[in-house]
């Protein structure tokens, strides 16, 4: 942290106190507004001088007017966009079927504790099923397409043969561009192998990815050939090569490549909502479509329930492992 | 020695490829050929129909209007996205305490649930209790419009809420660009007399035009095949004003069972989507060669 100038410390100390002051003098103004007019005007008061206290705290904190204006606007940011999860969760503990509570009696009194396990052990709806069936097919997606990408971008980073810039350049396009036309034939291909509402259409579609071999051959490039010919020398084969050398080197891209299928596989909604029907095979986030669609508008509690208990295990996955996803980005771009 | 070299790469693609083949090359030839004939998902007739689907497609009114939909979204959500995510990625650009904590904050929307996150921001846009039309009225403003219910805002509402969820990676992709930047060229710039805006204009955006294309391209793409907020939030309505593409695919496809016809009409989209990614391609490069020259 750089040090306070003189400067800042007065803008700071001076917003802050001016934004106090205004804030209590509206505060007190707005007991005395009858006229609507008056009232709004009141009420913009007390939102700007909320604003010039915010920048002016920022400004002491950071100590510098550059950083306060920073400040500032992230911490908006984060709360309009953390805002409808703070909501979501407060909606959640209102009671069943109350309609929805405006911002000022947003804060439930008793909450309703119990509308968790009103949607957890819904009769119909086996929410534990769900989420069994996500965890399931997510990770053998994610285990799968590890290793069969992987193996792909060491063919691809480590020998020459013919076709392989064409072979690589196929995967890259067919991830750009193969997606709006393979819904129908792909739903198709499944019903013929018999697979519509098992596991294995939910898994093998996603088994392997273009972006994953990508990502995992950027990383094997990254690694120094020398190593490859030791372990030769040492009398290795190409597999094992693979699995004893490469593979350990290339964890922090494993580790992000499985960071991004994870989450696009427990979050895909269009595949598995097409190739299921049963309500034991379906996921998560159809489950919670399914819930929303028939307790419609009607009871938002119970909604935002449900949407908590979906969004809890991602959060907190996510959390542990969000380091992954700048790198992965990054490396995504990299052409 | 080579040749043993050659039959080892295969062998190592060959999962993968096979997968490829099974799943993406198979199934476009499939999609053509079913784009061929008059068929239907629940009956096993099928008569050749030649180019008839697309004929059909591109005449037909509701097809015309989801390709203006898609259009127009794309439009709005494409470039409005670009520019919050670039001024967020400057934001959080920079060496201050906590940073990480926001740019972890921003991020969250791209890894919730789509289905959970459309149904937020159904409540964001409902009328009298909802986010903003709450804060609208305790402003005193009028907060009765139904964002999502207006055939005038729909498409709108669902633009913007694409900017916030689709914030996470475009931010981190311009932050990647924006570290990429030497410092130098600052130090330089900043002799010739260009700081702040200047060097913002001469320095810092001709050196992101890559990621900016790489952003564009993606973003693209993905804004011409949205499905699951249309699905969640309006099912394409108010009168047929959110009917995007993919929305109207999966209704030609899954509700009206016409998969000849819908298959037509993917090709249709994923012909527009080549071109319009060879034009943005084609911009690009004019781009870089006139930073080149000067």
């Amino acid at each position: 942290m750089r040090q306070h100038s003189a400067v800042s410390w007065w803008v700071g100390a001076l917003s802050f106190t001016l934004a106090i002051v205004l804030l209590l003098l509206f505060l007190a103004g707005g007991a005395y507004s009858i006229n609507p007019d008056d009232l709004r005007l009141n009420l913009m008061g007390r939102l700007a001088s909320s604003l010039l206290g915010l920048f002016g705290l920022c400004t002491l904190v950071s100590g510098g007017i550059k950083q306060g204006f920073s400040y500032t606007g992230m911490i908006l940011l984060a709360l309009f966009l953390l805002a409808p999860f703070v909501w979501m969760v407060l909606v959640s503990l209102h009671p069943s079927k109350t309609p929805i509570p405006t911002l000022d009696l947003i804060i439930p009194k008793e909450p309703a504790w119990d509308n968790y396990g009103k949607v957890l052990f819904m009769p119909n709806l086996p929410v534990s099923r769900f989420f069994l069936n996500t965890l399931f097919v997510t990770l053998s997606v994610v285990l799968g397409q590890l290793f069969v990408s992987s193996l792909a971008a060491y063919g691809f980073a480590r020998f020459q043969f013919k076709g392989r810039e064409a072979a690589f350049g196929l995967f890259l396009v067919s991830m750009m561009f193969a997606g709006p036309v393979t819904q129908i034939p792909v739903y198709l291909m499944v019903q013929k192998f018999g697979w519509l509402d098992t596991y294995a259409a939910l898994i093998f579609p996603g088994i392997s990815s273009a972006f994953t071999i990508f990502l995992l051959r950027q990383a094997f490039l990254a690694i120094p050939k020398e190593l490859d010919e030791a372990a030769k020398i040492d009398g290795a084969g190409y597999f094992r090569i693979y699995w004893r050398v490469l593979l350990p080197l290339a964890k922090p891209s494993l580790a992000t490549a499985a960071a991004f299928t994870f989450f696009g596989v427990w979050t895909d909604f269009f595949w598995p909502m097409l190739s299921t029907n049963s309500t034991e095979m379906r996921t998560l986030e159809v489950g919670l479509s399914i819930f929303k669609n028939s307790y419609g508008a009607a009871n938002w509690p119970l909604q935002m329930t449900a949407a908590v208990i979906v969004m809890a295990p991602l959060l907190v996955v996510f959390l542990f492992c969000q380091r992954y996803f700048v790198k992965g980005v990054m490396m995504g771009s990299i052409k | 020695m080579e040749r043993k070299e050659s039959r080892w790469g295969w062998l190592f693609i060959a999962p993968a490829f096979a997968h490829l083949l099974l799943f993406a090359l198979a199934p476009i030839l499939y999609a053509f050929g079913l784009s061929l004939f008059r068929t239907r998902l629940i009956s096993p007739e099928r008569e050749f129909a030649g180019v008839e689907n697309y004929t059909f497609a591109v005449a037909e009114p509701s097809f015309q209007n989801a390709l203006w939909n898609s259009a127009r979204y794309a439009l709005v959500s494409v470039p409005l996205g670009l520019i919050v995510a670039l001024a967020v990625a400057i934001l959080v650009n920079q060496k201050l305490k906590g940073i990480t904590l926001f740019r972890t904050i921003y991020y969250i929307p791209a890894i919730s649930s789509g289905v959970a996150i459309a149904m937020l921001w159904q409540y964001v846009y409902l009328p009298e209790t909802g986010m903003i039309n709450s804060l609208l009225g305790m402003l005193g403003l009028d907060n009765k419009k139904a964002f999502l219910d207006d055939v005038g805002s729909a498409m709108w509402a669902v633009a913007i809420m694409s900017v916030f969820t689709g914030l996470g990676p475009r931010m981190v992709l311009f932050l990647a660009g924006l570290v990429g930047i030497p410092q130098e060229l600052y130090e330089a710039g900043a002799l010739d007399g260009a700081t702040g805006w200047r060097a913002f204009l001469k320095i810092t955006l001709p050196m992101l035009i890559p990621t900016t294309f790489f952003v564009v391209v993606t973003s693209t793409i993905s804004a011409l095949q949205i499905f699951t907020p249309i699905y969640m939030m309006t099912k394409g309505g108010p009168e047929e004003s959110t009917d995007v593409v993919g929305y109207h695919i999966y209704t030609e496809a899954w509700v009206n069972f016409n998969t000849g016809l819908a298959s037509a009409k993917s090709f249709v989209l994923l012909v527009a989507i080549v071109a319009v990614s060879l034009v943005q391609f084609r911009m690009m490069k004019s781009q870089l060669k006139g930073y080149s020259a000067a």
